[in-house]
């Protein structure tokens, strides 16, 4: 599970006392312009409003047009955050930008573009812990709580736009936020979603029969094959085909594929996986 | 705990499924209010690490949002350690219009526009 965030610099844009309000133009500008590039932004108007609120940021920077042209200097009283002050006066949004480059310096930083929050999110009001997920996924993505739930504990094992797990979870409880359509979207759960054929897929049917009876099948086909042909890009090709049905089904995006384990590690996975779901369950009594 | 809500803009960055019209008509209109408000990034984002951040906004009172799907954003915030209270408003970029989001989010707003 990560724990870590890669955020630097707590950004807030004060427009309250002793600062000259940007135009609202301008505001969205700056704002838009710093949310694009990954930031967090409080905007304080004159009302105050929730940057005053403890944080866990080493450094807050503070944006404003300043009354007197200067940043004031400024300090946290607990002496736990570094706050930093810049006057934005006259600057346009991608002024202001670069201005926060600079004080947040060589720290790196997440930034859009170079990923894609892909990953599964599950609708406890919907789950009914069945783990049908845990035993789908080859890639570890689900593991079982300390009280026996199922939960979502490796994101960044998730492959990017591949949402085969929610279409074989029998409760439609699994969403993918950053996918288009619903219900897998988050989108309401509708009665027809809820009996659809494509969101009942029992696992055994993905390949017309076991799966892993099929892929213990291929497997050993493929590993005679192999030790004749000895070529990785026949044992990929093996793996391609031994998913092929998955793919056409819509369940696996092309490029998941290139990133599955082999197939001895599949069934491997595969096992291990049941029988973490099994012993959950029995756990659940 | 303050009775005014904290209002929370979703920017949506990392992926850009809520439509960028709305998304940035909400945004100026958001800023032509003159209200006090939270954004971010991409709650995607932060909920994929854990940001202890969420678990600030989930503590922050009366919380309104606008995000995407609501099932996806409670989703979210539970997912990252930090569900949101049940009272939390969540208003959705990917399917309402730009001024039902902010008429809604500014209901109640008692600041009045700010104008340099």
């Amino acid at each position: 599970m990560i724990t870590h965030t890669a955020r630097p610099l707590r950004i807030v844009l004060y427009e309250g006392r002793g600062a000259i309000p940007l135009p609202p133009e301008a505001r969205a500008r700056v704002l838009a312009a710093l949310l694009d590039k990954g930031y967090a932004v409080s905007r304080v108007g004159s009302s105050g409003g929730a940057a005053a609120r403890a944080n866990d940021d080493h450094t807050l920077l503070v944006l404003g047009a300043f009354e007197t042209g200067l940043a004031p200097e400024v300090e946290d009283a607990e002496g736990r955050v570094s706050i930093q002050a810049r006057d934005i006066s006259g600057l346009e949004a991608d002024g202001v930008l670069s201005l926060v480059e600079q004080a947040r310096g060589v720290r790196p930083m997440n930034e859009p573009g170079r990923w894609k929050p892909w990953f599964p999110v599950i609708d406890y009001s919907r789950c009914t812990n069945c783990m049908q997920c845990l035993s789908f996924c080859l890639f570890d993505v689900y593991g079982v709580s300390a009280d026996n739930k199922i939960q979502v504990q490796n994101n960044d094992n998730c492959k990017t736009n591949c949402p085969a797990c929610s279409r074989v979870c029998p409760e439609v409880a699994i969403m993918f936020p950053k996918y288009q359509g619903g219900p897998i979207n988050g989108d309401e759960v509708s009665a027809a979603d809820h009996g659809r054929e494509k969101m009942k897929v029992d696992i055994s049917s993905l390949l017309g029969g076991d799966i892993y009876a099929a892929l213990k099948d291929r497997s050993a086909a493929a590993k005679s094959r192999f030790s004749k042909e000895r070529s990785p890009d026949k044992a990929l090709d093996e793996r391609k085909k031994c998913l092929t049905k998955l793919v056409s089904d819509g369940f696996i995006p092309m490029d998941v594929l290139a990133s599955l384990p082999s197939p001895d590690e599949i069934l491997r996975k595969a096992e291990e996986a049941k029988a973490k779901a099994a012993a959950a369950l029995a756990a659940q009594g | 705990m303050s009775d005014t809500p904290t209002l929370l803009y979703c920017r949506c960055a990392y992926a850009q499924v809520v439509p960028t019209g709305v998304k940035n008509e909400v945004l100026q209109q958001l800023s032509e209010s003159g209200a006090s408000f939270e954004s971010v990034a991409d709650l995607c984002e932060m909920a994929a690490h854990r940001d202890p951040r969420l678990k600030e906004l989930a503590a922050a009172g009366k919380l309104r949002i606008a995000a995407c799907y609501p099932r996806a954003v409670r989703g979210l915030f539970h997912q990252a350690g930090a569900p949101l209270p049940e009272d939390a408003d969540i208003l959705n970029m990917r399917t309402a219009q730009a001024a039902e989001i902010t008429s809604a989010l500014l209901v109640d707003a008692s600041t009045p526009p700010v104008t340099p």
